[in-house]
């Protein structure tokens, strides 16, 4: 009794579907086929939503991040208010928690490492962007700029323990101040190499996009190369380039493996740059497992929060200049 | 005035900031080299049968290996690319696919602040999501951190390769009467799959030496494990522990685990440049 029903519920919408003419034949054959474009269709909502459900997981994923590391910091900023933030001791034995020193040892060794950096990644983004763009030789550059950046940071801070810091040591005797090795300014030379490669890929993209008719005028003015570079070039990129310095800074800013292991390790307040330091990432990376008072705790993860924020904001910042920068 | 003593002088001078800036371009390839012919002529003579099958010997006794965290390396990041990689096409197809909803952008704020989280974070948030609700370190929630850590690049690269697909390739497709979900993985993914390994590829290259986020999740272990519920070794965190111990040791064995994870590293990079230079993806 149902049968012939639903045999004819199916030629109708497989007719509104334009799949199958007529025909007893057609008929048999299509209660098999018949059930794909429903299927399909069902299949195709899910995918759909499948796909939403994966950007979701992308947002839910960050605010996760920031929920949690603000949900385990309260303790922290409820026990210490803001003065933790410019306290000068941190004596955890006797719970006196003051971020000052981590937050002057980030500071010192990414800003050094950036005024270390900058001429050299300048130079090969000028190299590969206007003087020589093209040929092996500029390949090499750039493939093993590119290269720098691949290797990991843990082997950055094994081969700077074994060679960095011996050549620091008799630099530091030779100049006269304490021959530690390790410090704010040996964690800051192994950061400026391993940070090269951010800002001059960039720099170099930002670089080859100055229209030519601009340069052309500019030659046909008279001017030569360096005064093309110099009242051409970096004025029109100056914000592209300014983005790949702060996209390095950073890069810097959260190093962790690399710093840890030649900084030194110290929680007091670096007296110079040549002294033993740390910075709020390497604090993290040496007390969070041994942090055994819920305060303590909480005061390290408070560290990553206000990483977490700086660099999100120095990223962010960099990111607009470079989509306004690409935009015009 | 200026102009009758300039000229000389102005061709000089652009001449010779070409020269400084040739020579500080290339002073940065010293570095590079200086690293990997140290490490290489340091680590590749510790590198024997012995040193890639035993565990590690106790302090004092010589020989001894790192296979634990040859094991460890390879299951946690292929745990990892378990977890990131069909989650980041997927996310890549979306974000393609939908380039101007609300969701979309969100989406790809938040992944600009992935890219830029740094790994010590990813570490902790780690810790407080699987660390603590299983009550232990364990190789899965150092897995989840690496994943994390992958994502981004792969959306990245997923995103970026489809949008260069010409529509038309899509219309066709949906004039043939495919529904969307065979649209995408039939003729979508398969034509965008150079772009789409490349970086699936380079994401790997980006995690395997990855040692923060490792350092309160996988935590490490002296012992051949193949569990992913208990703590795991991997090579960056072998690398860390052994070469700021104090013994002669230990540090070579962290010079031969250096080598192995500088040459994988470099080779998936390597790898994921020649892929792109044959299909001509953009990155």
């Amino acid at each position: 009794m149902d049968t012939p029903i639903k045999n004819e519920k199916i030629t109708l919408s497989e007719a509104s579907l334009g799949v199958i003419d007529s025909g007893k034949k057609a008929n048999t054959v299509s209660k098999k086929t018949l059930r794909r474009p429903f299927r399909q269709i069902r299949t195709e909502k899910f995918f759909k939503q499948t796909l939403v459900l994966m950007g979701l997981i992308m947002v839910i994923l960050v605010f996760g991040i920031l929920l949690t590391l603000i949900v385990e910091s309260i303790p922290s900023i409820r026990a210490l208010g803001l003065k933790y933030l410019w306290g000068k001791t941190w004596d955890p034995v006797q719970d006196i928690y003051g971020a000052f020193p981590f937050l002057l040892g980030t500071l010192l060794t990414s800003f050094l490492a950036l005024i270390i950096s900058v001429p050299f990644s300048i130079a090969v983004a000028i190299f590969l962007g206007e003087y020589f763009p093209k040929g092996w030789l500029s390949d090499f550059l750039k493939n093993t700029v590119e290269l720098i950046a691949a290797v990991p940071s843990v082997i950055y801070g094994f081969w700077g323990l074994a060679v960095m810091v011996p050549i620091v040591r008799s630099f530091e005797t030779k100049i006269g101040v304490d021959p530690i090795g390790v410090g704010i300014f040996t964690s800051s030379v192994i950061l400026a190499i391993m940070i090269i490669p951010y800002a001059a890929s960039l720099g170099r993209s930002v670089i080859q996009m100055v229209p030519s008719s601009l340069k052309e005028g500019a030659y046909a003015l008279g001017a030569t190369r360096w005064e093309v570079i110099r009242d051409v070039i970096i004025p029109y990129t100056k914000s592209g380039l300014f983005a790949g310095i702060l996209l390095s800074l950073g890069r810097a800013l959260g190093e962790t493996m690399a710093v840890t292991m030649v900084i030194g390790n110290t929680s007091q307040l670096p007296k110079s740059i040549f002294a033993p330091g740390n910075t709020m990432a390497s604090v993290i990376a040496n007390e969070f497992t041994e942090a055994d008072k819920a305060v303590y705790l909480s005061a390290l993860i408070e560290l990553g929060l206000v990483l977490f924020l700086v660099t999100t904001v120095i990223n962010m910042i960099g990111k607009k200049v470079i989509s306004r920068f690409t935009n015009e | 005035m200026m102009m009758k003593t300039g000229i000389k002088f102005r061709i000089n001078k652009s001449g010779g900031i070409q020269v400084i800036t040739i020579i500080l371009a290339f002073a940065c390839v010293i570095p590079l080299i200086a690293i990997l012919a140290y490490i290489i002529q340091a680590g590749i003579t510790k590198i024997n049968w012995n040193f890639l099958t035993n565990i590690p010997k106790p302090v004092g006794e010589t020989g001894g290996g790192i296979v634990n965290a040859l094991v460890g390396s390879v299951i946690i990041i292929l745990v990892a690319s378990v977890i990131a990689i069909p989650i980041g096409i997927l996310t890549g197809v979306y974000l393609s696919e939908n380039r101007k909803s609300t969701l979309a952008y969100w989406c790809r704020l938040c992944i600009d602040v992935l890219q830029g989280v740094p790994s010590i974070v990813v570490g902790i948030v780690a810790y407080f999501w699987l660390v603590k609700p299983l009550g232990g370190f364990s190789a899965l929630s150092g897995s989840v951190a690496l994943a994390i850590m992958m994502l981004p690049i792969v959306v990245r690269s997923t995103e970026e390769t489809l949008k260069l697909l010409p529509d038309s390739l899509k219309e066709a497709a949906f004039a043939l009467g495919m529904p969307f979900h065979r649209v995408i993985l039939k003729v979508i993914i398969p034509c965008g799959i150079s772009g789409i390994l490349s970086g699936a590829i380079l994401s790997v290259a980006r995690i395997a030496g990855e040692t923060a986020p490792l350092l309160f999740t996988a935590f490490g272990n002296p012992y051949l494990t193949t569990n992913i519920t208990k703590p795991m070794h991997s090579l960056p965190l072998l690398i860390f522990n052994y070469a700021t111990s104090p013994y002669n040791d230990w540090h070579d064995l962290a010079w031969g685990a250096s080598v192995i994870l500088l040459v994988f590293v470099l080779l998936l990079n390597i790898l994921t440049k020649q892929i792109t230079k044959k299909w001509k993806v953009q990155l």
